[in-house]
């Protein structure tokens, strides 16, 4: 293992650069999140995934997030177990009837101020599950969205530049606010 | 009566006049009586189910008793009335005894006999019948509902869709388990990590599991109902997505249902394009899990190299395919696309960066008695169990199940291959996580190999028209075992009616064996080893 480690210290770093924020996530958050930043939220997010109904390929991609490629966490952002320890919910597929109740539930657990990202072409629309007689809708039909990141399944540079602009309007939010505070 | 023993069992099935159509296996109509014999057959072991499902007018279970081909057994069942002043009868275990000679068993009153009362596995995909096409399993063992929480709104979305008022979810009768200092656990649908949705009811005595109760079905999204009817190239993009990180197997046994429907195959260009596009996706995914097992037993160093090894495989695969997961790359025909022009220099660069590398970390394992502490004799499942349940893919060859799709049932482009299918014995996540190993390796050197020497010519064949409605099947070992697809294609070429099945179904109530007398907090590691699909399952 000594020598793996090592090897691991000097080896370049897997890690790609910081990819910018998303023009259209950082349009789609415009005025959304002016009126909700009220804790410091010292440019972290904390976010709580939920899988609403999806064929697992969103989660597939949302889990190399995690991976030293992307990293994630370098962005202050992390994941956490519960909805109760939350900012965000990123939430996942069509939601199906049988999810409904949990994603209301975990909404509800989730303490303000929040955000929610819909993920996905089924998160976003139903995706071809449209139509269903088992699927209650999109997201946004279940609980309010802040931001769309649309793909099938997105890419992670996609979800990453996504949620950088949203750890950036969410926190900028802050700032302003701890300014004006200390005026 | 009788079974039929293992030995005549594939020469009674013989005996009977095939269905016309019904490609490459075929397909028999069988009476109440004789539908029975094949139940009991099976519960004596005389063959493995692969899958049972239902349509409007009719039950179908599929059955494979080596050394006969696979073949499917279908009976007649009356579509259940709709009337909306008499919802289904409530089914109870001894519920229609009696009944099954009346009237014919099953024949004219939405019924048909159960097979998971003599048949164990069939108990759960029983339930799924009942649940969308309200079909009744007679003496079924098991009468709660599965997949219907009860949020649809109507009864039975495929048969008699009988609307009925929303109740809550959470009422479910989960089995009693009495002892002293027994206490229950319950888990879900939203779990811990970044997975999916399910409800997993522990009951536990300190820390030891005496029993574990899943209860699935939360991300059903009616794919059944999507899918029938639908014009071809609109169902094979669902089937692409019933669980994202099977789509290759899925799309692929689609694929092969749909040409050996039309009696047509891919050209060899195209064959080769799949198995490549079939064993990254395997190797992608076995990167994954064997880094998420051992970071479930805390060891994350592996984790974080397996990560980046199973990046370096999707970014390659996007690079030749188009796509990170090669979603809607293989159609009925053929494939989508060709393999971009650099696609397999760059599929070569990452597995020779990755080889050499995964052996280190495989060394790293096998020197870390502290890691294999945790893995060995941990969550193991009898070997009984597995050929039972005819558990497929690293559940059932590290429970010393010697089956693997790609050469028992093969289809191209393994027909022909020869390579290793490992196998073991002990059952454990070590076991499991070996298999995972020992495959990784073998995949690579299949797609070393067919991209050193890729045939030329068409990406697709040309589909014919039909003069009628045509049906076939076909089976694909996907990373986590053997997916099966059927379907009945019209004469105007679209869907009449799919059904796919994946491995979960018969994994999923092993997990249950396999935490029984472990610690709770093993169950990550448990459940990771066996890494089942709910969108799969689900459906
Ligand atoms: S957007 Fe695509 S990958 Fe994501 S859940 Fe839907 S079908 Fe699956």
């Amino acid at each position: 293992m000594r020598t793996l480690l090592l090897k691991s210290l000097f080896a370049r770093p897997a890690t790609i650069g910081p990819p910018d924020a998303d023009d259209a996530a950082l349009d789609e958050l415009g005025g959304a999140l002016a009126a909700r930043g009220r804790r410091l939220l010292g440019r972290s997010l904390t976010i709580r995934e939920v899988d609403a109904g999806s064929c697992n390929g969103c989660e597939l991609e949302i889990h190399a997030l995690n991976n030293s490629v992307y990293d994630i966490e370098r962005f202050g952002l992390r994941f956490a177990a519960s909805p109760r320890h939350a900012d965000v919910l990123l939430v996942t597929g069509p939601v199906t009837h049988n999810m409904k109740v949990a994603l209301e539930r975990t909404y509800a657990a989730t303490p303000d101020p929040k955000w929610v990202v819909a993920v996905g072409d089924c998160g976003c629309g139903c995706g071809v599950f449209e139509g269903s007689y088992a699927v209650a809708g999109a997201v946004d039909k279940v609980i309010p969205v802040d931001l769309h990141i649309r793909g099938c399944p997105p890419r992670p540079i996609d979800l990453l530049r996504g949620l950088i602009a949203l750890v950036d309007k969410a926190t900028a939010n802050d700032e302003a606010l701890h300014s004006a505070a200390s005026r | 009566m009788m079974a039929v023993h293992t030995s005549v069992f594939a020469a009674w099935l013989a005996g009977f006049t095939p269905v016309g159509f019904h490609a490459p296996w075929q397909r028999f109509n069988v009476d109440a009586g004789e539908w029975t014999t094949v139940a009991k057959s099976l519960g004596e072991g005389a063959g493995d189910l692969l899958a049972l499902w239902g349509e409007a007018d009719a039950v179908h279970m599929a059955v494979r008793a080596p050394p006969a081909d696979p073949c499917v057994i279908s009976l007649a069942v009356a579509p259940a009335l709709a009337s909306p002043a008499s919802p289904l009868p409530a089914l109870h275990p001894h519920a229609g005894e009696g009944r099954e000679a009346a009237n014919g068993g099953g024949k004219g009153s939405g019924c048909f006999p159960s097979v998971g009362r003599f048949h164990p596995p069939a108990i759960r995909l029983e339930r799924a019948i009942r649940d969308l096409y309200g079909h009744m399993p007679l003496n079924a063992l098991d009468s709660r509902a599965w997949l219907d929480h009860g949020q649809w709104g109507l009864d039975a979305p495929l048969g008699a869709r009988i609307s009925r008022p929303r109740r809550d979810p959470a009422d479910y009768e989960f089995q009693t388990v009495h002892g002293h200092g027994l206490h229950q656990i319950p888990v879900g649908p939203v779990h811990a990590g970044i997975i999916e949705p399910g409800h997993f009811r522990f009951t536990a005595n300190g820390e030891t599991v005496a029993r574990l109760e899943e209860r699935l079905g939360y991300v059903h999204k009616g794919v059944d109902a999507l899918l029938t009817g639908a014009a071809l190239a609109k169902a094979a993009r669902i089937v692409a997505r019933i669980s994202g990180d099977s789509t290759v197997a899925f799309s692929f046994a689609f694929s092969l249902a749909v040409e050996a429907a039309l009696g047509i195959e891919a050209p060899p260009r195209a064959a080769v394009l799949r198995g490549v596009m079939a064993e990254l996706e395997r190797v992608a995914n076995h990167l994954g899990d064997i880094g998420a097992i051992c970071n479930d037993a805390a060891f994350a160093l592996i984790h974080a190299h397996c990560g980046i090894f199973r990046e370096r495989v999707l970014a390659a695969s996007d690079l030749a395919f188009g796509h990170r997961l090669m979603m809607d790359r293989i159609v009925p025909g053929g494939v989508a696309c060709d393999i971009a022009a650099d696609g397999g220099v760059a599929v070569l660069a990452a597995l020779d960066e990755i080889a050499p590398r995964f052996d280190e970390i495989v060394a790293l394992y096998d020197d870390t008695p502290s890691l294999q502490d945790r893995t060995c004799a941990t969550g193991r499942v009898a070997g009984d169990l597995v050929k039972r349940w005819a558990a497929g893919g690293h559940v059932g060859r590290a429970s010393g199940r010697d089956f693997d799709a790609r050469r028992d049932l093969a289809y191209p482009p393994y027909r022909g291959l020869s390579f290793t299918v490992p196998l073991y014995t002990a059952g454990d996540v070590d076991a499991r996580l070996r298999v995972r190993i020992d495959e990784v390796r073998s995949s690579i050197g299949m797609i070393r190999d067919w991209l050193a020497d890729l045939p030329s010519g068409p990406l697709v064949a040309p589909l014919p028209q039909a003069a009628g409605p045509r049906e076939g099947i076909a089976i694909t070992e996907a990373f986590r075992g053997d997916a099966l697809a059927w379907l009945r294609l019209d004469a105007d070429g679209s869907v009449a009616r799919c059904h796919l099945r994946d491995a979960s179904w018969f994994q999923w109530p092993l997990l249950e064996a396999a935490i029984e007398n472990n610690i709770v907090a093993d169950f990550p590691l448990c459940n990771k080893s066996f890494n089942c699909s709910y969108s799969g399952h689900d459906l």
